[in-house]
């Protein structure tokens, strides 16, 4: 675990720091309602929160343009957000509502949105890569510079679809970004338990893709690494793997009783918390004061109230449409 | 005009890369090689590398790259060799292309076009003689079609890529080799109905794929013996198409289902269902059924025959259930 870094200086313009930090807070009081709500059995299913692993997605969609493409995993709430889906179609989603993003047919694991090229919402670990692999393909195949960036755990590291889907992307120089979120536990298995290879950049070398490994608790350095990556991608020099290190702090869902981490671990990750590193540092720097800090995520609470509010008055899909959108036709 | 099933095929996709730039080829040896069953000799002369992709072996990111292409664009039309092996991309098809639509709410259809052999019958023994056509037509989202005839080789690719959703092609690596004339009614080969290629009677003969033509053999020695049996060719294995099959065994009130896949949970056996749904009050004999037989297929020519469907085996059923042969046993 690096050092903390809180009085570390902000290398980005304010204007974009402050960006970064109020998408960590939305995601972060959007995802404590939402465990609050699961509870209240309002959010039915598997529930993943993000919590404590907010800046690997806010800092790497910030460097993404509005044409590219994200796919992500079942654990993609803070994604969803960052990328402006809104907070009312994502929770009315969670609660199974019609006005849902995925008119509640996916729920918390299944966001998708075709405005802001949001491919989903994968419940299968490593299922994502291939799409995204073939999503480039066909920006390739039709000239166009877009990203393909594609997030996933280092559980997915384990799966034939990683090593299949960086060997035809590195073959077929594709523009994708394969942004691994190394949290240190698939479910609840430890790296170390689980990969003979523990350096994840290592694995995806062997198939001479660049690597980068970055801080995943910095917002700032993750933009950073992200605008190098998606700039090289865009380029056309071929895909990039980035392992970020990140924590999260709630259990791997709501099921999960989190037998299988020490406390302690837990509480030293904490104190590297995004949030309050980015946020101590602006204020250090005197970019922020504890009034704007308020302001932001009383901002935040209310968006999310307006969600829950937007969910709670949201409509059930009438049974007729049970077999609507199974085949394209059935839509018409 | 007489050719063989290959060569219908091989103008099915040569028209299909020619008329439309979005089209492509990708799979397993189908460029350098040539095509594992010769299919697409000379195409990577005449398309080029990018359109007529070679792919490493591996179906699993393949087939889901062409999950992606199709959602970024394209239209993709990916061979796995055999369905032996598309075990290794079941979840790319199952879990993303046939979902896909329903499950993000009708915002993404996935027109990708999928082509495998399948079938037994070459002494290849237990690994590469599977039909597992039944699985695949058993998922709501994907539509399965079996060409059997000239006419449907060379007609039904351009109707699966117009379609907008995942089509998955299964062709009968027995058929590559057979001769026959291509009819002008090609042109209006549909992916939505069953088909009667010889009418009939007496006895509904429903076969599909690699077993229409035993069960036409079988017709011909029945009608031998004064037996006029109906033979529906079901071409499409999902959705089926109820009414042609339905229709035909009202007339001939009796009916033997011929499916080189194993019985248990067979087509014939979903097919036998919506006899007994829909037409029981209208047959005269209990349905039969002529399936594999439930053991791995041996190499041994005489034990690969035994396990197989047989035109003698089709003829035997008919006897049993029209009473001109020994009384029907309920156990065969």
């Amino acid at each position: 675990m690096s050092q903390s870094n809180d009085t570390m200086a902000v290398t980005v313009p304010r204007e974009l720091a402050v960006a970064l930090l109020r998408d960590m807070v939305r995601i972060r009081r959007f995802e404590e309602r939402c465990a609050d709500l699961y509870g209240k059995q309002k959010i039915r299913g598997f529930l993943h929160l993000y919590i404590g692993e907010e800046a690997v997605a806010v800092g790497t969609i910030h460097a993404l343009r509005a044409d590219d493409a994200i796919v992500a995993t079942y654990r993609e709430h803070g994604h969803a957000l960052t990328r402006g889906i809104s907070a009312g179609a994502v929770m009315a989603e969670m609660y199974g509502k019609r006005e849902g993003c995925s008119r509640g047919r996916g729920g918390s694991m299944h966001i998708f949105d075709a405005a802001t090229r949001f491919y989903g919402g994968n419940a299968i670990v490593g299922g994502g890569l291939p799409l995204a692999v073939g999503l480039a393909l066909a920006d390739k195949m039709q000239d166009r510079r877009r990203v393909t960036a594609v997030f996933f755990g280092e559980g997915a590291v384990a799966e034939g679809a990683f090593h299949e889907s960086l060997n035809l992307a590195a073959l077929w120089k594709l523009p994708v970004a394969f942004c691994c979120e190394n949290n240190f536990y698939a479910m609840g298995t430890a790296v170390s338990r689980s990969e003979s290879q523990t350096d994840l950049c290592a694995k995806a070398g062997a198939f001479k893709v660049p690597t980068l490994k970055v801080n995943g608790m910095d917002v700032v350095a993750v933009y950073e690494a992200a605008r190098q990556v998606t700039e090289s991608v865009r380029r056309g020099d071929g895909p990039v793997f980035v392992e970020f290190q990140t924590y999260r702090y709630r259990a791997h869902s709501m099921l999960d009783p989190d037998l299988y981490r020490d406390k302690a671990e837990v509480e030293e990750w904490k104190k590297r918390g995004p949030i309050h590193n980015l946020t101590n540092r602006l204020k250090a720097s005197g970019a922020l004061t504890e009034e704007d800090f308020l302001a932001l995520d009383t901002e935040a609470s209310n968006e999310v109230g307006a969600a829950i509010a937007f969910a709670e008055a949201g409509t059930w899909e009438p049974l007729e449409d049970l077999a609507r959108d199974v085949y394209t036709e059935s839509a018409r | 005009m007489k050719m063989t099933y290959r060569e219908a095929m091989r103008q099915a996709l040569h028209d299909a890369l020619s008329a439309d730039p979005r089209v492509f080829l990708m799979g397993e040896d189908v460029g350098k090689y040539g095509g594992s069953y010769a299919v697409s000799k000379g195409f990577l002369d005449e398309f080029g590398p990018e359109r007529i992709r070679d792919t490493p072996l591996s179906e699993l990111a393949f087939v889901g790259a062409g999950i992606g292409a199709a959602l970024g664009g394209m239209r993709p039309i990916v061979e796995v060799m055999t369905v032996n092996f598309s075990l290794l991309a079941l979840d790319q098809i199952v879990n993303t292309a046939a979902l896909y639509r329903h499950m993000s709410g009708g915002q993404f259809s996935v027109p990708v076009v999928i082509r495998m052999a399948t079938g037994a019958g070459r002494q290849l023994a237990a690994q590469h003689s599977h039909s597992f056509e039944n699985w695949y037509a058993s998922v709501p989202g994907i539509k399965v079609v079996a060409p059997a005839t000239i006419d449907d080789a060379r007609g039904m690719l351009r109707q699966a890529l117009a379609d907008p959703d995942p089509v998955i092609v299964f062709e009968h690596a027995l058929l590559y080799n057979v001769e026959g004339e291509l009819s002008d009614e090609w042109r209006h080969a549909d992916i939505r109905s069953a088909k009667i290629l010889r009418p009939g009677r007496d006895v509904t003969i429903c076969a599909y794929g690699g077993t229409v033509g035993k069960a036409l053999e079988a017709a011909g020695e029945l009608a031998a013996e004064g037996i006029e049996a109906e033979v529906v060719d079901l071409r499409v294995l999902r959705p089926l198409d109820d009414a042609t099959v339905i229709a035909s065994v009202r007339k001939t009130r009796r009916a033997v289902l011929v499916d080189e896949g194993w019985r248990s949970g067979s087509l014939a056996a979903e097919i036998c269902a919506r006899i007994m749904e829909q037409a029981f009050y209208d047959l005269d004999a209990p349905v039969a059924r002529v399936c594999s037989e439930e053991v791995p297929m041996p190499y041994a020519k005489h034990l690969e025959d035994a396990a197989l469907p047989q035109a003698a085996k089709v003829v035997a059923a008919v006897r049993r259930i029209t009473g001109s042969g020994e009384f029907p046993s309920p156990a065969q």
